[in-house]
């Protein structure tokens, strides 16, 4: 062991904080080693012009996060811009292929590394840049038809998606099959050349909206619950599909029941072999939970101690006058800051192809804790003036509106228990779990 | 920086857990805790260090020493945390090298660090007085007398003391108790008229010294940078201290983690494994998720550390705090899932608990490295 060793460049690629969702998300399968200083230099130059391009194309609106739903931009259809500068961002990025930064050029993306593309989410970060498309396609359908998708079904709906043209729902979860998934019912029936679809979906986020659906259907009631399952996409126009809202408890309706009454559907359009859905499934859902995760990690707008100061007001000293919500928030912020440098090495070991496959489910279980925490600690601080539902001065309620909906990230995408049995199973290995 | 090591930071741990395995299992400490020995560690394995370029990692080069960062300090000190092994790395070779190297001027430099890097000189930071840690309170008095200084005050928790050549005292020399200017850091002989030490044998059977100071004189050479300025020296070398400690602690829970675990697979009872039981699981899989976040803070205190010590404030505060809040629960699920056998003496468990519950105190605990967070970012 010889420990003159020298540390060779380690401070020479400095990387400011990633975020979690897209990068875990576009990034799992990539391998990345050390870096030459050739290439460090083109990096560089890359960072500089990025920063350049960034700076002269970012309307100065589109540089603060979105305040309410309305102002988050998900394409589709029937798409409306909320402002000029949203349309001008989206358009320019569009162009760049950066809705979908490391997707490859051929199917609508900017072709960008993996090293490429922390950069870009750097500088972004850095100028407080929002995503110029909001996306389930970008999210969780095109990471799982990158990998499980034929030519044709690519190129067909990975360039609408990056273009914001089509946009799609998640046909996962039924009445009966929230946290057991896989004992999902929704039968899809072989006529010819068609699947015909029938059943319901619930908890589809925005089918009321979307496009076309992914959708989790049985093509084998026989076969053992995980070994009968399709993934398969259709169009949501198709005849027999409907949604109703479900109104939830924050007042807003994210979520719909869908039916399906005789959709048909061509077995093209199945994704990955009949009756292998599963594997679909499980891989976008790693997507869904890297996505979610994220949420607790969120260092968007101000800091919550100032929040908490401005509406509770501070001592002598300048500290927060409520000493028990000043050490929560603290608490809160150190937990927060330690899971983004997790993220960060969770996206580090990904590239070098260290990371467990079970991760994410980690990562998910912790960053929506974390969220909901987050959303606890606004509502506190807030006081009386955090629980008005309708005011103009409150935004229509937005902050109360908002803790009721991160109540929903421990559920969605699976369940914090879920994610926890999880974790004692594939990564623990404990016994039976 | 990637948060994950290098492969010369694999062959550095890997060559730390061989030797520290081999030589120091849990075992070492509770022989050396039962004869009551008297130096508290074991001189011929500080030895072995010293030969493996260990005891001056920190140190430069041109002083006989590794000359790496503070990543690797921290690989060895995770090593050190899974067995337990006490050893001077901590005070000798991490804070009191990285004192000196950043405070020494030459002729300090070239007197003490190759003797830090050959193993042949012990030393040691003496900062502490009250029953928590608070630098800024510090008290112990140094007024200027003839061409020197003469010292008076009393330190605890001087990790080593009973058996360190050199001590690095925190002490007075000008302003009130919680201002951080008029700080000064001395080296003085704990051989020098005046200075009492009292070996504390504490709850982890580790070794510190409660040291008085009754009007010890020193000369003006013996002051380690400059009169009054040394606030912000000491915060620099306290936080990487605190950056060791924490690493310890990754090393410690992720031990008592991994003993855990195997015995939830391997005890039975109501007719099966414990493991199966979903209340153990779920609980199990937290401490998992809880330690994977510590270890990453942690990493990302070290490295910033290494980028630049005087920014790496708040992530070392997050570390450490982070660090102490995952391993009291570490020893905690640790001790009551072993059950009654966690309780035992005879069983290895109880060692890392107590390890543990001094390792929290060491340079701040969760509260006060909260706090700190809370102050820095003006709330």
């Amino acid at each position: 062991m010889q420990l003159g060793m020298r540390k060779r460049g380690l401070r020479k690629w400095l990387n400011s904080a990633v975020r979690w969702p897209r990068v875990i998300g576009n990034n799992f399968d990539l391998m990345e080693t050390t870096m030459s200083d050739t290439e460090n230099a083109d990096l560089e130059k890359f960072r500089s012009e990025t920063r350049a391009w960034l700076e002269a194309n970012c309307p100065p609106e589109m540089r603060k996060p979105a305040t309410s739903d309305a102002d988050v931009f998900w394409g589709g259809r029937n798409t409306k811009f909320s402002s000029e500068p949203q349309r001008i961002w989206f358009e320019r990025m569009r162009d760049k292929g950066w809705t979908v930064p490391d997707w490859p050029k051929e199917y609508g993306g900017g072709g960008l590394s993996a090293a490429e593309h922390k950069v870009l989410r750097a500088e972004m970060a850095k100028m407080g840049a929002r995503p110029p498309l909001s996306s389930f396609g970008i999210w969780m359908l095109g990471p799982a038809l990158l990998k499980y998708g034929n030519e044709e079904q690519k190129k067909e709906h990975l360039p609408k998606i990056a273009a914001g043209l089509i946009r799609w729902c998640q046909g996962y979860s039924e009445p009966n099959a929230g946290s057991d998934l896989a004992s999902l019912q929704t039968r899809a029936e072989s006529d010819g050349d068609d699947f015909v679809i029938t059943g319901q979906k619930i908890w589809t986020s925005y089918a009321n909206y979307a496009d076309w659906i992914f959708c989790l259907v049985r093509t084998d009631p026989a076969a053992k619950k995980h070994d009968g399952i399709s993934f398969i996409l259709f169009d949501m126009a198709s005849k027999g599909v409907s949604t109703r809202p479900i109104l939830l408890i924050s007042g807003y309706s994210p979520f719909c029941e869908t039916f399906f009454d005789g959709v048909r559907v061509p077995k093209s359009h199945v994704v990955g072999a009949v009756n292998r859905g599963w594997d679909v499934a499980k891989y976008l859902l790693q997507h869904e939970r890297a996505m979610i995760s994220g949420m607790g990690e969120r260092g968007v707008g101000r800091p919550l101690g100032q929040i908490a100061a401005d509406s509770i007001g501070t001592d002598a000293q300048g500290q927060l006058d409520d000493s028990m919500l000043r050490g929560q928030i603290a608490s809160f912020e150190v937990d927060e800051a330690a899971l983004a440098a997790c993220a960060e090495r969770a996206v580090d070991l990904a590239k070098a192809g260290q990371a467990h496959p079970a991760f994410s489910s980690a990562m998910k279980y912790y960053g929506t804790e974390l969220n909901k925490r987050r959303y606890e600690i606004l509502m506190s601080a807030g006081g009386v003036d955090a629980l008005e539902w309708e005011s103009e001065r409150s935004r229509q309620g937005a902050r109360p509106r908002a803790w009721l909906r991160t109540k929903a990230n421990s559920i969605e995408g699976g369940t914090s228990e879920v994610m926890l049995g999880i974790v004692a199973k594939r990564i623990l290995d404990l016994p039976g779990a | 920086m990637a948060l994950v090591l290098t492969e010369e930071q694999s062959m550095l741990r890997d060559s730390a857990r061989g030797l520290i395995s081999d030589k120091a299992p849990v075992s070492h400490l509770r022989h050396l805790r039962d004869a009551k020995d008297p130096t508290g560690f074991s001189k011929e394995l500080w030895q072995s260090f010293a030969e493996m370029g260990f005891a001056g990692l920190l140190v430069p080069e041109e002083f006989g020493g590794s000359g790496l960062g503070f990543v690797e300090a921290g690989i060895v000190m995770e090593e050190i945390g899974r067995t337990l092994m006490p050893s001077p790395f901590l005070a000798t070779s991490v804070v009191a090298a990285s004192s000196l190297n950043r405070g020494g001027n030459a002729a300090q430099k070239s007197e003490f660090l190759p003797k830090i890097s050959s193993g042949s000189l012990l030393a040691t930071l003496a900062v502490d007085e009250g029953a928590k840690h608070r630098p800024l309170q510090t008290s112990l008095k140094a007024v200027r007398a003839g061409n020197g200084f003469r010292l008076s005050g009393a330190k605890a928790l001087v990790l080593d003391g009973h058996v360190a050549d050199l001590l690095i005292v925190a002490a007075r020399t000008a302003g009130a108790a919680g201002e951080r200017d008029g700080l000064t850091l001395f080296l003085v002989n704990p051989k020098a008229k005046g200075v009492s030490i009292e070996r504390t044998i504490m709850v982890d059977a580790h070794n510190a010294a409660r040291i008085e100071f009754a009007n010890v004189e020193v000369n003006a050479d013996s002051v380690l940078g400059e009169v009054d300025q040394g606030g912000s020296l000491l915060d620099g070398v306290l936080d990487i201290g605190r950056g060791a400690v924490a690493s310890e602690m990754v090393g410690l829970s992720e031990e008592v983690f991994h003993r855990t675990v195997e015995y939830l697979k391997g005890r039975k009872q109501f007719g099966k494994l414990i493991g199966e039981f979903q209340a153990l699981q779920h609980r199990a899989a937290q401490l998992y998720v809880d330690i994977e976040i510590t270890r990453a803070a942690t990493m990302k205190a070290l490295q910033a550390l290494d980028t630049d010590v005087a920014k790496a404030a708040s992530a070392v505060a997050v570390a450490k705090a982070r660090a102490g809040t995952t391993a009291t629960r570490a020893v905690q699920e640790g001790v009551q899932m072993h059950g009654g056998m966690g309780m035992t003496d005879q069983f290895d468990i109880g060692f890392f608990m107590k390890r543990a519950r001094v390792c929290e105190e060491l340079f701040g605990d969760a509260n006060y490295h909260t706090a700190e967070l809370a102050r820095a970012r003006g709330y």
